[in-house]
This record gives C-alpha cells, structure tokens and sequence, in this order.
C-alpha cells in the first residue's frame, strides 16, 4: 500500500534476494491433484503475469517445476498452482502432495509467459488433465475482453478432473469429457471445419497436443491459429543450489561470495561494481550482465528457452547460479 | 464515503502546470513531499498530486488500483472523449495492454537492439565528424547542442530504425511536443499546438502503415507479429503510432538533459572520457537528475488510503516523476548531478507494468552520442545560459549553446 514503510524494490534498500515463497493454502482440487496458494514471507507485491504464464518453482529437495499460473491476477500478493501427482510417483511431484506443508518456503523463478493469449473474437480451449490449469485465467480473461469462447475439457475419470466447481458456473460453453465415461474427446466434430475468427488454445499431455494439431493440419486450418503448451516432466537445468557460490568480477578480479539470502545484484555492488538496475524484478532488462564462465541460474521473466540454454548473460537482481563459481563481465 | 475534511497544504493551490513551476519545478517539488505523501491540487477539479519516492514508486507498480485506461493525462477518458484513438500501451490496463507489450518488449530489448549497435555507434560517430567538419585538437567549435545534438542524432537514427520514409519527418518533433502538452491541462501551451495537430497526426498514422514501412525496422517486426496473429491488424498501426509518438521527444530531451549534466560538471565528462562504460551511468543519471518525463496521471480504481488521505475512485492523480527522483528520502543530496552515485531505481522511465518499452532504444542512442563526443571532444564549456522550452509534460531545452574544446582521442 503507499504510504506504508516496506521498502519497494529498486529503491536500493532491498539487499534480500527476492525469490523466496512461503506456502499459504494447500487444498485438494481433485483426486491427485493438490492446489497451492503462495505469498512472500513479507506479504508484499508478487511479480506480475499474464495468463499462460508459468512459475519455476523449486522445492526443498532441490528439484525445479514448472507450474502454470491459475489464480487471480488482480490479486497482486498471492499465486495459486495445482500439481498433479505424476503416475510413476517419483520426484518434485511426489514431494508436494507427500512433504510440502503450510509455511514451508520455496523458491521462485519468473514468472515467464510462452502461451500469451493473443487477441481473438473467438477461442476455443482444449484443455487434457492438469492442462486446465492454464486454461482457467484465460477463460476469465475471455469472458473480460467479451470474447466467444467454448471450452473442451478431458480427463480419465471425473473425480481425476480439477476445477469442476469453478467451470460449472459456465454453463454450455463447457463440454467436460471424462473417458471413463465418455471416451477420447471428440476433436474431428470441434475442429473438423476452420474457422477465420478463432484460435485454439491446447494444453495437455503430448498425445493430445499432437491429435490436435493433426486434426487442424487435416481440416485445413491456418498454423498459427494454433496455440500450445506441452506439459513435460523434465526438469530445468541444472539442480538448483542454495548454498552459497562465488561471483568473480572479471574487469577487477574481485570475488565476493554470494549468500542465499543476497542477490547477485547486490553482491556485486558490495564488490564495487557499478552495475545499473531499475525494475530489481527480473522483468525490464536493465541489469543484463554477460556471463563469461559458470552457469547461471536464470529466475527472469524476460529470457526465451533457447536464450536461457546460451547462457551467455543473466540478470543478476534475480538469476543466481547452479556452479560454485560465475564469472561475470563487470 | 465520508472524508474528515483537513486543511489543504497551500502547495495544493499551485498550479503545477504554470509557466513559472514549468520553469523551474523543483521548489514546488520540494513543498509537494513535504505536504504528505498526497496532497490534493485543487487548482484542477478532484486531483490529488504524489511526489514521495517511495508512494509514486508503489503506486505506479499498482496498476490494480492505479490504473491507466482512463487516461495518463488529466482528461478521464471514462467521462471526456480523448482528443486521438487511445494507445495500445500507454493508456491501457490489462488484460488488453498484454498482447501489445509482449509484442513490442522484445523487438525493443537489449538482445534485439545488438544489431544497431554498430550501425548506431557508426551514425555518431559521421554525426559528430560532420559536426566538427575540419576543426583539430586545440581548435575550438561553438554550436548549440539542441538542434545539432539532441535532435538531430535522434532523428538520424531512430526514424530509420523504425523503418519510415524521409519525408515528413519534420511532423515528428512538433505531433510529440503537441501530444505531451494534451496531458496536461488544455493551457496555453496546449492552445498553441492545437491548430497543427490534425496535419501532423495524420502524417503519423499514415506512416503506421505496412506498405509505407522499410521491411527491416521495428515497424515491420511489430507487423510481423500481426501476420502471426499475436495482434490483429487493427492494432499494428497504433503500436507502430506508439514509437513515433513515445521514442523521439524523450529522447531528445533525454539527451538535452546528459549533454547539460556534461556541459556543467566537466569532472563527469573527464571521467567518462576515460572510462566509456560509465555512459550508461551517466544518462541514467542523467534521466533522475533532469527527469525529461515529469508526470504522468493515473486514476483510482477504487477508493485507495495513501497515509491518512484516502484517494477516492475515480480521483486522477498526478504522479511526479521528476519529484521522486529528487527525494530526499530517497537520495542523498538529490539535486546534484552525481556520477559516483547509484541512479538505479529512479522512476524517469516509469516503473511496473508499464515501464518504458523503448529504455534500451534511448540507452543506445545516448551511448552512441556520448561514445563518439569523447572520442573528439576534451572538454564542453557552457558558451550561454540555456533557454527552456516548456511543455506540460517534458522538462526541456530550446537551446543549449556549448563550446566543444577539440582534444586527442583519449588514451
Ligand atoms: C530518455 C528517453 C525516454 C524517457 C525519459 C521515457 C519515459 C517513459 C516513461 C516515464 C514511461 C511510463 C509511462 C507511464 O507509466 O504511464 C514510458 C513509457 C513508454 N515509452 Fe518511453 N521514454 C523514453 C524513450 C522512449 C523510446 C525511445 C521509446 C520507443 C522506442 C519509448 C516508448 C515508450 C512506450 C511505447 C511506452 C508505453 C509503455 C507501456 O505503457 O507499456 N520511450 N516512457
Ligand atoms: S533490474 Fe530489471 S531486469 Fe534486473
């Protein structure tokens, strides 16, 4: 609020790196499926995003997922995602709905955005399992801009499927399609005839994604009225560390050991580097700083996969690193 | 809503649009902060004015409550008609302001602008040759850094980036100048500009359009995101519309204010001279010190406490940039143009959702310019007073007269 005492960041007084979540609201949204509220320990301003926007969140035990966004954007302090526990049980996903409890603490990256809804008259959502979860801000959005929109939503069995509740206010626009009950979904009678005015929006697991695309290559609809986001299970990167690193300043020779609790912005600084910064959120791009060695850790809203895969520069008010040393150009 | 009703501080009576605060801002800035951290102006009709760091710093990235759909002027387009089609970035909130930012943001990042790096640093360096035609080190040059500088370095480059023709190009200095006058008051110095601005707007928008823009600029990438469909068509133009409006008197003030704050601390430009990559430093400082953008307006979503005052919806308030970036709550001795300060964190670009999409653009140019007057020039001496050029919105020179002391390239 204005005129309260926390410090905003970029003013210069936030030497804490801003990337710590605590975990506020854990509740179930459907069989296997755990819905997550998060906030900042300080109960302050969360980055903002769009919907298709996903967070990287990395837990306890090291492990980074990434999770779409599918809460309220117009509530600026609270996230909300919902995890699916993965059927061979292992991993980032087991850990959520086995070890993470209320108050624990997690790491965040982003959020970042490759599935932006783009401006339409029409959409149709095709949303497979726990791809709804993009779907659902989308939808409100949709319904804010006043577009058309209809939505197909599948699952294996009703009790697996999330959101039910939220989607029932909806009415006609939503055709729920458990394959317990109902089979595949039935993609030749939704997308069997293109359409000028309407893009598809399609998130789920790949075999969807790739029945979709094969029935709009089929019907003849134009590529780019296409839109999807692929759900993997692979993990990100290196595992991420939360043990201290070095940061060596390549134009000095300086080297400055870089706590978890401090950002590389800041370290720098401390080390005597005049590095300019305005946003200290990961989003103008200000800070960019060239990586000379080691591999950063990138937690930034602004880079692309293949740009974060080069690692040839971060943003250091919020990117960190993986290697114990990183070498930066300042 | 009831408000206990409580004296208005007498800075509230000012108009903060008259030629004498135009002038000379910074005691009325001063007298603002010290009010509170709102202060209602009541020379305009339910406005309130912001002038803390840390309040107009919270407030622009609460774009929840403080938004900008209404209007970043004083007119709210919820009641007035705005005076051109609203922009597709500026005067939008979300959910309709997302396409258009995640469009534009990437055709004007750092990793994008690499490719004029070298074209750039190469312009200026022509530009300054030309400038200082025959003269050698020892010689003397005087010019005035306005037109032969601040303007006409932007005006070489930028138009070209963005992919315009030649001609016309005359139409962008004063549409900019006109367009920043509308968000204030209808003064003046919006009086003055008004009969031209129906020839200079439409010169502008025809040029938004795809067959009249070079199929290499940032025009024509904004067009390429339409074909993809990450906007429509209709919205192409306005986008290309937002860098012909927003990208050229900005930064021509923006490099008016580097070249004052060079001119008159010869110690920053001796310093610069030796280490080239201070400029950055030196134009962000630069941007907080002289502050080109001084306000911009929100309006209250819903009725918002600040301090003890309680913003009331639909209440336009005033958000003094240049104001914040001379706290002194926020920075120590805040008038001083400071090169061993840290300028991160001023809000002369804005901050939040709607931070200033072509930084990096005003960044490059300015970098360019300062890159290849060091290479020339050892020491700017203030030749005459400067005379300010006054618009409701931008904090601006007419001319800035400079003698160019000629040197050998520095070691
Ligand atoms: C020194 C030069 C410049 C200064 C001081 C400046 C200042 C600003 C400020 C203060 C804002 C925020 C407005 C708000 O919050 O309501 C802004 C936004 C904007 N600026 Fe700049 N600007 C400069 C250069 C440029 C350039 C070169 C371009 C284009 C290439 C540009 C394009 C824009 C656009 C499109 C917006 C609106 C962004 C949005 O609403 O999302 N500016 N600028
Ligand atoms: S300061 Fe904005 S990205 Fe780092």
């Amino acid at each position: 609020m204005p005129g309260t005492t926390r410090a905003a960041p970029g003013t210069g007084t936030v030497g804490e790196a801003v990337d710590r979540l605590v975990v506020t609201g854990m509740s179930t949204a459907a069989q296997d499926v755990v819905s997550l509220t998060l906030t900042r320990p300080d109960g302050g301003r969360l980055p903002d995003w769009a919907p298709g926007a996903h967070i990287d969140v990395t837990l306890a035990n090291g492990e980074t997922r990434q999770y779409s966004l599918c809460g309220d954007r117009w509530d600026a302090h609270t996230f909300r995602v919902a995890v699916l526990r993965e059927t061979d049980g292992r991993g980032g996903s087991a850990f959520v709905h086995d070890e993470l409890a209320v108050g624990d603490e997690v790491l965040l990256g982003g959020p970042r955005n490759n599935f932006p809804l783009a401006p339409s008259p029409r959409y149709l959502f095709i949303a497979g399992g726990i791809g709804i979860t993009p779907i659902l801000p989308m939808i409100h959005q949709a319904d804010l801009v006043g577009a058309d929109w209809t939505l197909l939503y599948g699952g294996r069995r009703r009790a697996s499927m999330a959101f039910l509740d939220d989607l029932a206010v909806h009415g006609e626009r939503v055709e729920i399609v458990p394959q317990d009950e109902a089979g595949l979904l039935p993609l030749g009678t939704w997308l069997g005839a293109p359409r000028g005015d309407t893009v598809v929006y399609c998130c789920g697991p790949g075999p969807l994604l790739d029945a979709v695309e094969h029935a709009m290559t089929g019907a003849g609809w134009a590529p780019h009225r296409l839109r999807t986001e692929r759900f993997t299970a692979a993990e990100v990167g290196a595992p991420v560390r939360d043990e201290p690193f070095t940061v060596e300043l390549a134009r000095t020779g300086t080297t400055v050991v870089v706590g978890p609790r401090l950002s590389v912005l800041e370290a720098a600084r401390q080390a005597g580097a005049t590095t300019l910064s305005s946003c200290e959120r990961g989003t103008c791009g200000t800070c960019e700083t060239t990586v000379l060695d080691g591999l950063p850790d990138h937690r930034d809203s602004i880079l692309a996969d293949h740009e974060r895969a080069a690692g040839d520069c971060m943003f250091p008010c919020v990117s960190r690193s993986c290697t114990d040393r990183l070498v930066l150009d300042l | 809503m009831t408000t206990t009703l409580r004296p208005v501080p007498a800075v509230g009576a000012v108009d903060p649009f008259s030629p004498e605060v135009l002038g000379d801002p910074l005691p009325f800035h001063a007298a603002l902060r010290d009010a509170g951290p709102v202060v209602p102006l009541s020379r305009y009709d339910g406005l309130y004015g912001m002038g803390r760091h840390a309040d107009v710093h919270a407030a622009l990235v609460d774009w929840q409550r403080f938004c900008s759909g209404a209007g970043v002027g004083l007119s709210n387009f919820r009641r007035e008609e705005p005076w051109r089609p609203p922009s597709l970035l500026l005067e939008t909130d979300p959910p309709h302001h997302d396409a258009p930012r995640h469009v534009l943001a990437p055709i004007l990042g750092p990793r994008a602008l690499r490719r004029l790096q070298g074209p750039w640093f190469a312009a200026a360096e022509e530009h300054v040759e030309d400038l200082l035609a025959d003269a050698g080190p020892g010689e003397t040059v005087a010019v005035d850094a306005m037109p032969a500088l601040a303007e006409s370095f932007p005006l070489r480059v930028f138009p070209d980036a963005v992919g315009i023709p030649r001609e016309g190009r005359e139409h962008l200095l004063p549409y900019g100048d006109h367009l920043f006058n509308a968000f204030g008051p209808s003064n003046e110095l919006v009086a003055k500009g008004a009969p031209h601005v129906a020839e200079h707007a439409a010169w502008v928008n025809a040029q938004c359009r795809r067959e009249v823009l070079s199929d290499d600029g940032f025009g024509a990438a904004i067009w390429a995101a339409a074909d993809r469909g990450d906007i429509t068509g209709e919205q192409a133009p306005l986008v290309v519309r937002s860098l012909l409006s927003a990208g050229v008197d900005t930064t021509v003030h923006g490099l008016g204010a580097v070249l004052r704050a060079l001119a008159t601390h010869p110690d920053a430009w001796a310093r610069l001279r030796h280490d080239p990559a201070l400029a950055r430093v030196v134009f962000d400082e630069a941007i907080r010190w002289e502050s080109p953008v001084q306000t911009f307006f929100r309006t209250a979503e819903v009725d918002v406490p600040v301090g003890d005052t309680v913003v009331p919806e639909g209440a336009k308030i005033l958000m003094f940039l240049g104001s914040a970036n001379h706290d002194p709550r926020r920075w120590t001795d805040p008038d001083r143009f400071d090169l061993t300060r840290d300028p991160s964190g001023h809000v002369g670009f804005g901050m939040g959702l709607h931070q200033c999409v072509g930084q990096h653009v005003a960044r490059l140019e300015a970098a360019a310019l300062l890159a290849a007057l060091a290479a020339r020039v050892e020491r700017i001496e203030v030749a005459a007073e400067p005379t300010r050029h006054l618009n409701n919105t931008m904090r601006a020179f007419a001319s800035q007269p400079m003698r160019l002391h000629l040197g050998q390239a520095p070691s």
